[in-house]
């Protein structure tokens, strides 16, 4: 190994943004070496400086972005010495990319046949007819159906998995030697992702190509890569094997950020999540010495503030450094997560009921010249379930399959168009929210996934607080007012001097909170959390999740938590509905859904949900075919188009039954009961000897 | 597609049928009617006129007959093509427009003939590299020359190319024949005053178009930067300003009062203000619709374009 060249180094690279305000250091002192056929991963979070190393990897860095230090040699040559002619015919063809939106990432008015032809056009040299040829293998080769039609197509016209399967296909086509893959399928639904993740994977198998692979997601990168590289605030912290780092980390980030993933194991009472405290700085804010030093629970003063720390090999040859001067130290077994078990919580009575709810829309659509059809988007489809008070109770879905509109309709955003919603004795199905009085108003509360839009930012967080309690008429008195507004702060841990502040002051992590407070200011019965941590980076997902439990746990409300992540949503709640399409296809308690027998959708989410834990082994279940468009669902039963046990000529055309397993525990499917109940578990749980002492 | 521009036309129709109606009410006071036989039989003449002349007078103009008489006669002849006489200039309003429409149309083709590229090209070349030397001095240029009204670049204009210079002649009323040289400086003014406007539109599409993720992907792609420009860039960066060239010939029609009064030049605003000044209805009511018309049309073609253009609208 040591003889041959590396693809890729990067020796000490610094690269800075220059803005009004002087420089800006975006990534510090990054050293990475990438052997050919290797695949590494870059994880760290939002604003970590990962895909700054991509871009500058690229010699892209915008209008006021330079690489201010260091060398990144592409086999052995340094690219900040190669001219703009060089670096052109390097791009695209030996260093391809692929990008995080890929319906951005391509030009909305050209077709995608040409866009694809131009990379063998210009870097080979090939005719037209040549070029348009080898586009057409490509994406063949990526597993688009139809290839003729998809280069005669225009990217819109195309769903977002198969877009990014193009701009693989676009990466591919010269044969690169290094691809780099920025966050590839963040914007795409997990079981999009995992079709995608097992292409890259056999690409890599089949081409030898080596990869960077960019990503916030710990599971993803333990799916693709041989080596990680953990970046912190714009440096690299921690790099390694990746079973190295996964099992023996020897960094207290990398630690912190395990610890606040949800993994199978992972549970609301018995081992809660352990948040790493505190925020990132922001670039100008960066400590002396460890830029994670006031984050630390092992922070030294006098050695980890002492200045620039230098990474260090863990052990001589092991290939695993860290950047941390108290590594050798720290007793890393004692800081396995210590478990603050709770007392599960009863259940009571049943607060929401909900029966056959259904929501249809009708849209106009106009083709090119004339036609102007009706349709109808069946958004919920007879969905029906209940909620106790206390309980927490998960809607997970991929997009469109319903379960925002399903928000809407109990917010009285919507109106339904048949069923019925109970909240407690109420009717809410057709109570619109102008025509509910400010008790109901306050008994249902919503959390939103974006606490950015729903902030006004004009105003401060106390007022804002404290309007939202005039309106339920819970205080009067203006001194009773703001004596409630710190409760509410104390209660979802913010400082009392934050009411005096803008929205804009605040970390996203800090504005959900806010958001938090303000949907607990009437003490509610129930609280709809619309994805309220996705937007947020993982180590803040813990804390918010966390803060959320507690205070349902306090106040005994009823969570209604809509999610599309499957790890969190088994971390915390107790019972689940599975949508997809705007139906219910499989209902029961966190235990039942997570285990056979599986909804055949249920089971292809579980498998596709990368888990960031190197015990589990998952059995690959990988969907092919797209989403189907809510205006055009299918007729039988709405997963039919996707489904690898479809039974042709039943399943297409007639809705399947609901078949009950137990009292919480249903199934829609057509399969036999026998033939559901003798599925293999997906996910297994390989636990070694150490592990298992614990 | 189709249903928007018929729903589009049918808005033209019912605005033409209530502006004409109520032009036809203003014009139909008194004092109107007295103002047309000042502008005709001069002032004097009206004052000394007994009433039972004046009666005769309004007979021979067909102003005596109601109201809602004349206006339905009017509409019906419209539709039949007749836009009748004008008073101040006796001949039939048909063809005095339709020369008045050609005239102007030269005059908008050459100011689109040169302001176009002119303005397309500065503006993608500004736009191309935001923030940089030539993107600076020509968003000086054009915010400096659209600011300056048209009056005075028409001055302006006049005092250095025909009066110092001698180049061209001041007046452009082309009393003896046709004569290119004339068309110059009115043109001139216009594209002056009107290509600032489109360039900095030009410039601002094509800036967003290059910081946008496609054309990152281009050039990561390794294509030449020229076909960057040429083939990713141009195609998205002009459908924005395409919009705003087809707006401009509303403007151009009657928006250009001023430049043609002053260069004494016989296009179509100029025919408006006369009318208005005589209050020579017919010609007036004549010369809305075909401005309301125009309106429309241009608005229809910007939809139209812009569905074409943009592919995202045209397959969806
Ligand atoms: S250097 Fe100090 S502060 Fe930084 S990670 Fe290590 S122990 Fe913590
Ligand atoms: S009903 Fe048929 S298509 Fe639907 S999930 Fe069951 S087996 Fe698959």
């Amino acid at each position: 190994m040591s003889e041959q060249v590396p693809v890729l180094e990067c020796r000490n690279l610094s690269v800075s943004y220059f803005v009004r305000a002087g420089e800006i250091p975006a990534v510090v002192d990054f050293t990475m070496k990438l052997m050919p056929g290797e695949a590494q991963g870059i994880v760290g979070e939002s604003g970590c400086g990962k895909s700054t190393v991509a871009l500058a990897i690229m010699n892209y860095m915008g209008r006021n972005g330079a690489i201010v230090g260091g060398q990144i040699l592409f086999e052995g040559r340094d690219m900040r010495t190669m001219s703009d002619e060089e670096l052109r015919q390097i791009r695209g063809s030996k260093i391809a990319m692929v990008y995080q939106e890929p319906m951005a990432s391509l030009n909305p008015s050209m077709k995608i046949g040409d866009q694809l032809a131009e990379v063998p056009l210009f870097h080979e040299g090939v005719s037209e007819d040549e070029a348009k040829r080898r586009a057409r293998e490509m994406l063949s080769n990526v597993r688009l159906p139809d290839p003729g039609r998809i280069m005669e197509s225009y990217p819109h016209q195309i769903s977002g998995g198969q877009q990014q399967r193009v701009v693989i296909a676009m990466a591919l086509l010269s044969n690169p030697k290094l691809l780099l893959l920025d966050e590839p399928t963040t914007a795409l639904d997990v079981t999009v992702e995992a079709g995608i993740v097992e292409l890259i994977k056999e690409i890599s198998s089949e081409f030898g190509t080596s990869m960077i692979y960019i990503s916030h997601n710990l599971g993803l990168i333990l799916e693709t890569c041989d080596r990680i590289t953990v970046m912190y605030s714009g440096e690299a912290v921690e790099v390694g094997d990746i079973h190295t780092v996964f099992n023996n980390m020897r960094h207290p980030y990398t630690r912190g950020l395990f610890n606040s993933i949800p993994v199978p194991g992972a549970d609301k009472n018995a081992r809660p999540l352990v948040a790493i405290r505190g925020q990132l700085p922001l670039p100008h804010e960066r400590p002396k010495g460890c830029y994670f030093g006031p984050r630390c629970d092992y922070f030294e003063a006098g050695r980890c503030d002492a200045g620039h720390l230098p990474m260090e090999e863990v052990a001589p040859g092991s290939n695993h450094f860290v950047r941390c001067v108290r590594f050798a130290e720290i007793d890393w077994e004692a800081l396995k997560p210590k478990p603050k078990e709770q007392e599960p919580i009863e259940p009571g009575d049943v607060v929401l009921r909900v029966e056959n709810l259904t929501k249809h829309y009708e849209v106009e659509h106009t083709g090119l010249l004339f036609v102007s059809e009706k349709r109808t988007v069946k958004a919920n489809e007879k969905i029906s379930f209940r909620a106790r008070e206390a309980e927490t109770v998960a809607i997970v879905g991929e997009s469109g399959c319903g379960k925002s509109t399903f928000a809407k309709v109990l917010m009285g955003l919507e109106e339904a168009s048949a069923g019925r919603v109970q909240l407690g004795n109420l009717e809410l199905s057709k109570l619109p929210v102008e025509a509910r009085d400010g008790a109901t108003i306050s008994r249902l509360q919503m959390v939103f996934q974006n606490p950015f839009d729903t902030l006004n930012p004009s105003h401060t967080v106390g007022a804002q607080i404290a309007r939202v309690i005039k309106k339920f008429g819970i205080e009067k008195d203006p001194e009773r007012i703001r004596e409630r507004v710190y409760e509410l702060l104390d209660t979802v841990k913010l400082p009392r001097d934050f009411a005096d502040r803008k929205p804009r002051q605040l970390s996203g992590g800090q504005k959900q909170r806010v958001g938090i407070a303000r949907a607990f200011a009437g003490d509610p019965k129930m609280v709809i959390a619309d994805e309220p941590v996705s937007a947020l980076d993982v180590s803040v997902q813990a804390a918010v999740t966390g803060l959320l439990m507690d205070i349902q746990r306090e106040n005994r409300t009823t969570l209604l938590f809509i999610s599309h992540d499957l790890s969190v949503v088994r971390y915390l709640s107790d019972r689940i509905v599975v949508m997809y399409l705007g139906q219910i296809m499989e209902k029961g308690l966190t235990e039942e859904i997570f285990s056979p027998p599986y909804h055949p959708y249920t089971e292809a989410l579980l498998s596709a949900v990368p888990i960031a834990d190197t015990r589990v082994e998952k059995r690959k279940v990988v969907l092919t075919g797209e989403l189907p468009s809510p205006t055009d669902p299918p007729k039988g039963c709405p997963f039919s188009t996707r489904c690898p046990y479809v039974i042709e000529g039943l399943c297409e055309t007639t809705p399947p039954p609901v078949r009950s397993f137990s009292d919480s525990h249903t199934i829609a499917c057509h399969l036999e009961e026998a033939r559901l109940t003798a599925m293999e578990p997906v996910i297994k749980i390989d636990d070694d000897p150490a592990q298992a002492a614990e | 597609m189709l249903k928007l521009i018929f729903r589009r036309l049918l808005q033209m129709l019912l605005i033409m049928a209530v502006v004409s109606f109520i032009l036809f009410l203003v014009f139909d006071s008194d004092k109107f009617k007295k103002q047309i036989a000042t502008a005709e039989l001069g002032g004097f003449a009206v004052s000394t006129l007994s009433e039972e002349d004046y009666q005769k007078w309004l007979a021979k103009k067909g102003l005596d007959v109601p109201f809602h008489e004349r206006y339905v006669k009017w509409v019906l002849d419209v539709l039949r093509g007749d836009f009748g006489q004008s008073f101040e200039k006796n001949t039939s309003v048909a063809s005095l427009i339709g020369e008045r429409l050609i005239n102007t149309g030269i005059l908008a083709f050459w100011v689109f003939a040169l302001m176009i590229p002119l303005s397309l090209t500065l503006g993608v070349l500004a736009g191309m590299k935001e923030g940089s030397f030539q993107d600076r001095t020509l968003s000086f240029i054009a915010v400096f020359t659209t600011s300056i009204p048209e009056i005075a670049t028409a001055i302006i204009l006049t005092v250095i190319l025909a009066l110092g210079l001698g180049w061209l002649p001041t007046k452009s009323a082309m009393i003896s024949g046709w004569d290119w040289k004339q068309l110059v400086l009115p043109v001139l003014t216009l594209v002056v005053y009107d290509f600032g406007y489109v360039a900095r539109m030009t410039r601002a599409s094509m800036a967003e178009v290059m910081t946008s993720q496609y054309i990152r992907t281009a050039v990561l792609k390794g294509i030449p930067y020229r076909r960057v420009i040429m083939k990713h860039a141009l195609r998205n960066a002009l459908i924005a300003p395409f919009t705003i060239i087809v707006l401009q010939l509303n403007w151009l029609l009657s928006g250009v009062v001023v430049v043609e009064v002053f260069f004494e030049y016989n296009g179509f605003g100029k025919l408006l203000l006369e009318a208005a000044l005589f209050g020579d209805v017919y010609v007036i009511q004549a010369a809305t619709l075909i401005a309301v018309f125009v309106a429309v049309l241009s608005q229809i073609i910007s939809d139209v374009g812009y569905t074409f253009l943009n592919p995202r609208i045209r397959f969806s």
